[in-house]
């Protein structure tokens, strides 16, 4: 029997590959490996809605549709090692999988700040299912939460504990929390919009030390503030699951370089023709913008990596005349996200964190409001709080 | 025929869907979602798309 297409990496991005091979004609074997004991389920609302009710697996699930029932899911077990000469891949119950071709979907996890008692309990981040159920047991009203970092995650967790009745401070290293990504004017006023919440801000400031005997019960800021804090949340970025991809020639320096077919590089730039990586984990040119290789952490990306992955490899499985052609083919995904903190629902197109500076376009900036995110001249993404068909009417222009 | 439900309860009207089925789904001047809840199988592909694209994963088809 013919090796099946093995994809390592249960997410949404594995999901969507094994639908697409199937809807690009694709019948032979799929297997796919995952880490968590879950089946494909959607992350963003783990910071948001779901953080707020009660978590479960069934609120976050992707619906399972029939083209893939046929699946062979090695749930709760980890893939520990590739072997790109031998194509095959070896899980951490030491079975080894034979493939016609690879899809590496291992996504990320989050990084962790570095201090002394970092064995105390009480500190979470939040990435998977169990991270959000753990982590919602302890947002009770008036329990002191602090949340170090304040990206979009650290912001979306926020909005959902200030909403449940904690006492929420978020310490950010930089001016305004959001701020990479909104720029100055909009991060500030999203910034005064949590303030109104209640929710205190300690902005160009990092943890310095962790205070508490087995538990948490404080947090010392680089300033000499002590703060109360029952539960500790990090959500200070996060860190490419690479590195069970060691000794395969890969450059695997911040994710996996891939090319316009997702197929993985070799430092020597040669693409390996059976080897692909999607989703987060994938670092690849997007012609949007330019020819920089690039993570890009926007929730669609992983949807829109699996199914050009998908593409590839159902031409190349399939031998289909036009494989080379559907190699050539342009790949330039619109990167989009979204934020819901309190009643902003934020919208974005592009990369805004391209930008170096940004442009109030429609509405006001109290209110609902749109900004353009120009480099120079070039306008690398949009982004509204409310206004959704002034900021949808943009995609035609980056597409 | 192929059945279209969205959850209202989850929908939050970032009309992603509009763009991957614009015969099943537009914004209307209110910036609010409305789509037709059934249409021919040739509009399949486009309403998975649009299902997949959903931040809120409020799209489902009804088999």
């Amino acid at each position: 029997m013919a090796h099946p297409v093995v994809i390592v990496g249960a997410s949404m991005g594995g999901l969507r590959c094994a639908e697409a091979l199937r809807r690009f004609g694709y019948l032979g074997p799929i297997t796919i490996i995952g880490e968590e004991p879950w089946k494909p389920y959607n992350r963003p609302p783990l910071s948001k809605e779901v953080l707020a009710k009660e978590v479960s697996h069934s609120a976050v699930a992707f619906e399972e549709r029939s083209a893939t029932a046929d699946v062979n899911w090695v749930l709760g077990t980890k893939a520990i090692s590739l072997d790109v000469e031998h194509n095959t891949v070896t899980d951490s119950e030491g079975e080894t999988h034979p493939y016609a071709a690879l899809v590496i979907a291992t996504g990320l996890r989050p990084k962790r700040i570095v201090v002394r008692n970092s064995e105390l309990s009480n500190r979470f981040a939040l990435r998977t299912l169990d991270d959000a159920m753990a982590l919602r047991e302890q947002l009770q009203p008036g329990k002191n939460v602090v949340i170090v970092g304040g990206g979009f995650i650290g912001c979306e967790v926020a909005a959902t504990a200030k909403k449940l009745g904690a006492n929420v401070t978020v310490i950010h290293n930089a001016a305004h929390p959001m701020l990479r990504q909104l720029g100055e004017e909009l991060a500030s006023q999203l910034q005064l919009r949590h303030e109104a919440e209640g929710v205190r801000f300690m902005l160009k400031r990092s943890v310095e030390d962790l205070i508490g005997e087995t538990k948490i019960t404080g947090v010392k800021v680089d300033d000499g503030t002590v703060l109360d804090c029952d539960v500790l949340v990090e959500a200070v970025g996060s860190i490419a699951n690479v590195e069970w991809l060691s000794n395969n020639n890969i450059d695997r320096n911040d994710g996996v370089l891939v090319d316009s077919a997702m197929r993985v590089m070799r430092k020597d730039d040669s693409p390996i023709k059976n080897v692909f990586a999607i989703g987060d984990v994938a670092r690849f040119a997007n012609p949007i913008f330019d020819h920089v290789p690039r993570r890009v952490e926007h929730w669609n990306m992983p949807t829109e990596t699996a199914k050009r992955a998908a593409s590839v490899i159902a031409a190349m499985l399939n031998q289909a005349p036009n494989y080379p052609a559907i190699l050539d083919d342009d790949f330039r995904p619109l990167p989009s996200f979204w934020s819901d903190q309190y009643e902003n629902h934020l919208l974005a197109f592009g990369l805004t964190s391209l930008a170096d500076r940004a442009e109030l376009v429609a509405g006001e900036i109290s209110g609902e409001c749109v900004f353009e995110y120009y480099r120079e001249d070039q306008l690398v993404g949009v982004c509204g709080i409310g206004m959704r068909s002034v900021v949808q009417g943009y995609r035609s222009k980056f597409i | 025929m192929i059945k279209i439900e969205v959850d209202m309860t989850k929908c939050q009207h970032y009309g992603q869907c509009v763009f991957e089925a614009p015969n099943i789904f537009r914004l209307n001047s209110d910036d609010k979602l409305e789509y037709t809840a059934e249409a021919d199988d040739s509009e399949r592909a486009n309403v998975e798309a649009a299902v997949d694209v959903c931040p809120m994963q409020a799209i489902r088809i009804v088999e």
